[in-house]
Order: structure tokens, then sequence, then C-alpha cells
């Protein structure tokens, strides 16, 4: 047998298998990569051009203010939804008082409501002619300018109105993170004499940090990427400034230099974030779960409790989502005719579009990862996955620029060779669009994907290969069928995203074209706020799935719940870091 | 297979599968050193060692999923793996069963059997599924789905789904690791039944001796990364070929000694008569292989005079830990019937046809229970 090893045919055969230094599979994950990063390689790459007018236009004059704004939302609605989202995750994970039970899921529904929606229905609900100011003219007596009312049309309006949509996010991961501990170390916390308070403030607290931290970055991102609010409400921010600038200034370079700068505002905060949770990395000792006797709050206890959690539903979801219902049934001759049905197929099939793009890609992607393991491929996944942190007036700044100069380019070199216009292929185009949404919402899809790849055994794809699979037969007969159920909770997540998203959609949208989320913007900025909630009602109506699938996840992985153990076999405790994904408020 | 040049040089007696100085790594560091083996046709191999002695390593590479360092793996007379290329799994012909059994969750039984032989004609596939479902006893489970199994039957499918494409190899990852102890023979003698039926070529991974013992017609024993031996279970038992393996396979003592003549070591039982494993000059300084069935309880006949200092009922017999004058401790296995207590005084009759000693000082010093 040792001749064989040396016959000169079975070496050529052999070294013609050889591996190549790139798989097919990594080379595709690299040229993904590489084309999403596009846009933000564009923003980056202005900073290098030389400041012109309008630039220092802007430094002289509003940057000040723009910065100054946005830090002030940052802190607002950061101390907002700290002060909202970690105490009520504390009551209904930790606490038992009536409704807790509703309460668990109820407290997510702010997620299904855009921050642009919230903030005009409330400026319906609270301007001089709005419901509320009229009860108190007609319980006071008082006229016009006879009474002090707040005006929420201000900064300090958009703060509010954030912060009621966001608070999700630090409740979600915050109370995640006390389920988790439970019987680890409250008990611990109990035996030793802490009171419910104590064990809160002395070890509940310090140990979810971690979490609280990311649902507040997740918050903070959100705020950073707010364009309709603070479009609707008159606040100027680095969001609105880049929109004027494009389009009121017309300086590209200018709305691009603005956006780098936007740019590094979100990326301090996720350094921030991993600054402060590499310095706190905590282990929970034991995998055991078991229901923890919860604290029964009676009494005026359990009313503060109830009133507490409601406030933030009430507020959040079920008073604008009524007043939406109201006005639609108002109007219902904005609804019941063919544009707004055109409008519905148009913001669908555009969704369902995006969906299936992003969704095929994060495949290719996270198979490739799978497949490889490779650096290269690593960290091609993690750039294509970048696009989330970035705000999605950026991104559509990012593609309009080099997309208009390769249809310039490509114009003028067919009118002057063959003296025919191409017009424009691919920046006036929905192409564009779907582009931009591939490049903000795959990390949607990529998260979903991964996880459930990764909840299927290597030995899968092992046993495939033995019977003769080649790796593109092993992803279509193996790992598509048992994903299917991940699929299309993924499928559905960036659809949802894709719905709701404004700023890019505005700028990027061929002529003519409309969606839900820009209709409604539009005729809520022209003052015609009754009209526009019909579109608003069915965003909010779609809105409202992803947050009752995270609902049923939640309830199914929740450990120590259910039974009185569910020791070994119960998986282990995931930060749902996945989670947010998928529920964007503020396009 | 097409050069005249490869079927002259196949003399019938070319094994299966055949391993030849095989190293194995990651980042250029190796895991495996060394390895040579070879199986013929039909025959069952084992490939035992305690964990992470890259044994499973070796069974990957075998199928295809590690490529080698050096060396060359040769399946069926040709070239497979070697240090410039590796043919990937699915053209090997190799099958696998998996310590998980990686059932597709998402196919019936029946499915799962003719998921390798999907291009076969529909009638044969559904003879080949029936046939095999009979042949690991589960014939009616075609529709089921795996999740509906207890894991001794999703075992016999994961095996079954194997062998579908009548592989020239079987490969089997610690298959039974996952079952209960009682089981375990049990399993191991069936599939055992089922590859000679089958007349396949398998080679078993485990740590598990009397799983190799029952399963396997050669086993090697993998010591970081290098075979200790490749020899039959009873030569593993009686001739180990180092310490290790000594230690490893059985239980047994090593207890000092001196070699006096060509077939006497004298040591604490006073002289010993035997066939010595090695041949080695009077005067050297021994350590000498004592099997619990080599030594007897016997009041009557027996010379040595030992203490009884520990015992563990196993059913059929006693394990007693005993200690001789000097203070040495030595295993003994006697029949359960007698039941000494511990603290008794007990005399020992020496059994010993042929003397397993390792030279002191030489091959690996391994702590010999």
């Amino acid at each position: 047998m040792t001749a064989q090893t040396t016959n000169p045919a079975m070496t050529a055969s052999l070294s013609a298998r050889r591996r190549p230094p790139f798989s097919p599979w990594s080379a595709v994950a690299i040229v993904v990569a590489l084309t999403l990063a596009l846009p933000i390689l564009v923003i980056f790459g202005h900073v290098f051009i030389p400041a012109g007018e309008v630039w220092t236009h802007l430094r002289e004059t509003v940057l000040a203010d723009y910065v100054l704004n946005s830090l002030a939302l940052l802190i607002g609605v950061g101390i907002g939804v700290l002060l909202i989202g970690v105490p009520v995750a504390w009551l209904v994970s930790v606490c038992d008082f009536p409704g807790r039970g509703i309460f668990q899921w109820a407290l997510m529904l702010p997620l299904a409501m855009p921050a642009y929606i919230i903030a005009y229905t409330y400026t319906g609900m609270l301007d001089f002619s709005g419901p509320v100011q009229g009860l108190i003219r007609d319980l006071t007596g008082l006229g016009y300018g006879e009474y002090w009312f707040p005006e929420i049309r201000s900064l300090g309006g958009a703060m509010v109105m954030l912060t009621l949509v966001l608070y999700p996010y630090v409740y979600l991961l915050s109370r995640a993170a006390f389920l988790e501990q439970s019987v680890c170390v409250l008990e611990v916390s109990r035996t030793l004499g802490a009171g419910p308070f104590g064990g809160f403030r002395r070890v509940a607290l310090p140990l979810a940090r971690p979490a609280i931290i990311a649902g507040l970055t997740l918050a903070l991102m959100e705020v950073l990427a707010d364009y309709g609010t603070v479009a609707y409400f008159g606040v100027s921010t680095f969001t609105t400034g880049i929109f004027r600038t494009w389009y009121a200034l017309g300086d590209p370079a200018a709305a691009a230099q603005l956006s780098a700068v936007l740019l590094t505002f979100v990326f301090v905060l996720i350094v921030l974030e991993r600054w402060s949770r590499a310095k706190a990395r905590f282990h929970h000792t034991s995998r055991r779960y078991s229901t923890l006797p919860r604290y029964q709050l009676r009494g005026w206890k359990g009313t503060a409790a109830f009133v507490g959690c409601l406030l933030p539903v009430l507020l959040g979801f079920l008073l604008p989502a009524f007043q939406l219902g109201l006005w639609t049934m108002q109007t219902t001759e904005q609804w019941m005719n063919p544009a707004f049905g055109r409008l519905v197929f148009n913001s669908f099939w555009l969704a369902i579009a995006a969906a299936v793009i992003a969704v095929a890609l994060a495949l290719v992607l996270a198979y490739a990862r799978r497949m490889e393991g490779g650096r290269f491929t690593g960290v091609a996944v993690r750039v294509a996955g970048m696009g989330y942190a970035v705000p999605g007036i950026v991104i559509a700044i990012g593609v309009m620029i080099p997309f208009a100069a390769f249809d310039n380019a490509l114009d003028g070199f067919m009118r002057d060779t063959f003296g025919l216009s191409t017009g424009l292929l691919l920046s006036g185009t929905v192409f564009a669009l779907l582009f931009a949404y591939t490049v903000r919402f795959l990390a949607v899809s990529l998260q979903t994907v991964e996880a459930g790849l990764g909840k299927i055994q290597p030995s899968m794809d092992d046993a495939a290969r033995s019977l003769g699979m080649r790796p593109l037969q092993t992803l279509t007969r193996v790992h598509l069928p048992i994903m299917r159920g991940t699929l299309l909770t993924a499928l559905l997540l960036v659809f949802v995203d894709v719905l709701k998203e404004l700023p890019a959609t505005l700028i990027l949208r061929p002529f003519d074209f409309n969606t839900l989320a820009v209709r409604a913007f539009e005729l809520a900025s022209d003052e015609r706020l009754a009209e526009s909630s019909s579109a608003a009602l069915a965003i909010v109506l779609v809105g409202l799935v992803p947050v009752i699938l995270l609902s049923v996840t939640i309830g199914r992985s929740r450990p120590g719940q259910q039974g009185p153990t569910r020791a070994a076999d119960a998986e282990p405790p995931q930060k749902p870091l996945a989670m947010p994904a998928g529920t964007t408020n503020t396009p | 297979m097409t050069q005249p040049i490869d079927t002259t040089l196949q003399v019938p007696h070319t094994p299966l599968v055949a391993l030849d100085r095989v190293d194995i790594g990651y980042d250029g560091t190796a895991v495996v050193h060394q390895v040579s083996l070879a199986l013929s046709k039909g025959q069952i191999g084992c490939l035992l060692g305690p964990s992470g002695c890259g044994k499973t390593t070796l069974l990957r590479a075998i199928a295809g999923f590690e490529p080698l360092m050096a060396g060359s793996i040769q399946l069926d007379g040709r070239s497979v793996s070697d240090a410039r290329g590796t043919v990937p799994p699915e053209k090997r012909g190799v099958g696998m069963v998996f310590q998980d059994f990686a059932l597709f969750p998402h196919l019936s039984v029946a499915d799962n059997i003719g998921f390798g032989i999907r291009h076969w004609s529909r009638k044969d596939r559904d003879e080949r599924i029936r046939s095999l479902l009979k042949l690991v006893g589960l014939s009616g489970y075609g529709e089921s789905f795996p999740h509906a199994l207890s894991g001794g039957q999703q075992q016999r499918i994961a095996l079954a789904r194997a062998l579908a494409p009548r592989p020239k190899l079987l490969l089997l990852d610690e298959p039974f690791s996952s079952m209960d102890v009682e089981l375990r023979g049990e399993l191991a003698r069936e599939v055992r039944r089922i590859l000679r039926a089958e007349n396949t070529t398998a080679i078993l991974v485990t740590h598990d001796q009397h799983e190799a013992f029952a399963f396997a017609d050669r086993i090697a024993v993998i010591h970081q990364g290098r075979v200790a031996q490749w020899d039959t279970a009873y030569n593993l038992y009686h001739r180990p070929a180092d310490r290790f393996v000594a230690d490893f396979v059985g239980e047994g003592t090593l207890i000092p000694g001196m070699v006096c003549a060509e077939h006497v070591v004298d040591t604490a039982f006073g002289e010993i008569e035997g066939t010595l494993s090695e041949q080695l000059p009077p005067g050297t300084a021994v350590d000498v292989l004592v099997r619990p069935d080599d030594i007897a309880i016997d009041n009557e006949a027996g010379t040595i005079r030992t203490e009884i200092l520990d015992k563990a009922f196993r059913g059929a017999d006693f394990l007693y830990t005993l200690r001789l004058p000097d203070g040495l401790s030595v295993l003994c296995m006697a029949p359960s019937h007698d039941n000494f207590v511990i603290g008794e005084h007990v005399r020992l009759r020496l059994d010993f046809t042929h003397l397993v000693v390792f030279s002191r000082g030489s091959g690996v010093d391994c702590p010999a229970s």
C-alpha cells in the first residue's frame, strides 16, 4: 500500500483536489460585506474632502445647536427610559400584584408604535383644538391665552415621546437579567436578611447593570437615528440637519460630513457600551432555576405597582392607538379608496422584497461562517451586520452619493458615445431603496438566522456530508427545512422594520412613489393629522406582529417560571440582545 | 483505478482501509502523531483511549472532515487523504454514525434512511429501506419521526441510515455513550451482528474498553495521539505493549521485582516462574504486572499471607484489595460465594502462566493503579 502513495496518477488527482485558500463561500461573504459597507465607506470617505462653504456656514451657525439638541435628547431620553424601564421590569419579574401576568407582555406594546406616529398623535390630542385643551376650556370656562398649557412640539416634548416608545428596550433586557438571577443570588440575599428593596438595590440592580446598559444603548441609538419626531417637532438635530443640508442647501458633501459626525456619536455609544460590559462580566454560578416565591404586593403597594405599570402602556400605546382608531373611523374616505390600496401594495411588496433579499444574504453569510469559520469570513459577517447601528438617513446619503455619481457617469458616457441617455439607472429607482434597506436591516435577519443555524448541531452537517451531500445540497436539504420557522421569523422582522422605515425612504424613493410611512408623515406634516391616521394605524398594526412574536418567544424560553424546576435540561439563559432587533421605533 | 499499474499492485490482501504514518493537527501542532493502522474487508476495528487522546480526530480524518499534516489514508486501494489534499467526505463512500445520532428532525425514519440513496430508483430505495428496518428490528417505524423514538431506536436508525448506501467503511463515533450502561453491551453486540450481516468494515471510537472488547476484532489503544498498541483484545489484556496499555486496559497492579533467571522474577510474592514478556538479563530491576486473576485466595494451598484491606462486590465475583507483608497492595478477583471480611488474613496462591514485565526506567512511566 505504501507503493500507492507514490503512484504518480494518485498524486496528480489528489493535488487537484487541494483546498483553495479562499473557498467560494468565504469569497461570496467578503464580496457581500464589502458591497454592504459601501455607504459607510462613502460617508467616512467624505471626511477627507476639504470642507466647503456650506460646511463652514453650518459650523458657524447651526452645528452647535445640532450637537446640543442631540446631546440633550440623549440625556433626557436616557434618564426617562431608565426611570421607566428598570422599575417596571423589576416589578413584573420579582413581585406579584394584580395584572402582573398581563403587564409582562403589555409593557412591550409601545415597541409597535413608531416615534413619529406617537408624536403627531399626541400633537393632535394636546394642541389647542384637541380634546384635552377643549375639555380644560369647557371645565374652567377660560378662553385662548388665559391658561398655561405645555407646548408638546418642543425639545421636551420630543424627549417624552421618544421615552414613551423606547423604554421597552430597557424593560426587555433588564427583565431578562432579573429573571436570570432569580434563584442564584436573590434567595441568598434573602437568607442574609435583605428585604425586597435591599435585595433590589444591593444585588439585583448591580448584577443587571450590563443588561440595563445594553438596553439603554439600543434606545439611545434609536434616539440618534430618529428623524420623524424631531422633524415634526421642529427640533434641530443631526438628522434634520442632514436632511436640510441635502435638500435645502443641496450640498451632498456637507451632508455626508454631518453624517460622519453623527456616526461618530453612534460609534462612541457602542464603544462605551462594550467598555462598560467588559469591566463587568457576571456569570451565574448556578444553572438551576426554580420558581422564586415573588414578593406579594398588597393594598396600596399593589395598587401603586399596578398604576406604575399601567401608565407606560396607557401613554405609550393604548391612548395613541385609540386616538388613531378614532380618527381612522372618522375618515373612512381616506382609506376606503384605491389610492390607499396602492399605498398598502407599494409598502408591502417593497418590504417583502427587502425581507427576501436580507434573509437570503443572511443565510449565505451565516452559512459561510459555519462552513469556514475563518477570520476573514468572521470579519466579513460582522461588517455586513454593522448597518443596524447606522441611522437610516446616513445610509440614504451614503447610498445616494455613489449611485448618483455612477448614474451621471454612465449617462454622460452613453450620451457622448452613442448619443442616448440612460437616465437614472440606480439612484432614482426602487433598487437604491432595496439596497439601503438591506444595508440597514441585514443585521436583523443575520442575528435570527445565525441563532437558528447555531441550534443545529454540527454533526448534522457531517452526517449529510458523509451521506454524499455537497455543502450547498446540505444547506438546501438539511438546514433550510429544519430552519423553516426561523427563516419565517427573520422575514417577518425585516418586513416590519422596512414597513416602518421613514428617513431613507423619504430620500431614496422614486419620484411619485409613496409608502404608508411616507404618506403618514407627509399628511401629518401638513397638519392633516386625522387623514394620516389610517396609514399610521396600518403601520402600528403590522408592528404588533413582532411584539407578539417576541412575547411568545420570551414566554417559552423563560427559565424558572412555569414548572417548579427545570434543572439540567433547561437551555442556558441567553441575553436576549438579539431581540430588540426587528423592533425599531424610530425610523 | 483505470491505470494498469494500480491493478498490478492490488494483491488480494490489500487492506480495505490503511493509515500510513498519519499526522493531524491544527495551526502546525500535531494532535495525532505517526499513526499507522490497517483493516481488511469485513474486519471491525476500534480506537480506544481516554478522552482527549485524539481518537475522534483520527476518525474524522478517515471520514474526510480533517486534513492531514503528513502521512496518507488509503481506502480500498485508493489514496483519499494526504498532506496535499483531502477527498471531501461526500465523495468517499464512508458511512458515519454520530455520537448524538444527528438524525434529521424534519424527515421521517424512512426518509432519514433513504437520505443517502436518493439517486437510487424508487423501487430499490424502498426495498433497501425496508430490509434495513428489518435488520435493525424496527419494521413498521418507517413513518415515525425521530423525536418519537427512544435513544436506542434512534441509534439503530442512525446505523441503518449510515449503512443504506452500502459504504465501504463505517465509522462509529462513541455511538453508545449516551445509552444506559445496561443497554450498551446489548446494543454493541446487536450492532456487531448487523455489521457482520452486511459484511461491513467498521471502525469504532470509544473510551469504554468493555465496549471495545465486545465489538472489535482489533483494537488500537491511543495515548496522547499515538497508537500505543494495535492488537486483539486478548493480547491487549495479556500482553500489553507498555505501561500505559497495562494500566488502561483491565485492572492490575505493577509490583517491583528483579529478574533472577530466564523465566524467574523475584518479587514480594517470592520467586515467580513464567515466560517473560521481554528477554532481560538477570539482575534487571523490573515491574511485574499482576492481574486480579493472576492470584487466587486459597487458604489450604496458598503460601503468601495477606490481609484484606478493602473489597468490592461485583456480582459474580469480589474484587479484593490485599496487603502483602511488606506493605504493597494488589487486587485479587475471587468468586463471590466466599465472603471474606475486611481485616481478615487470607493466603494467596499464584496462578501465572506468563509474566508481563517492564524494566524499570524504560518506557513511559505510568502510574499503575
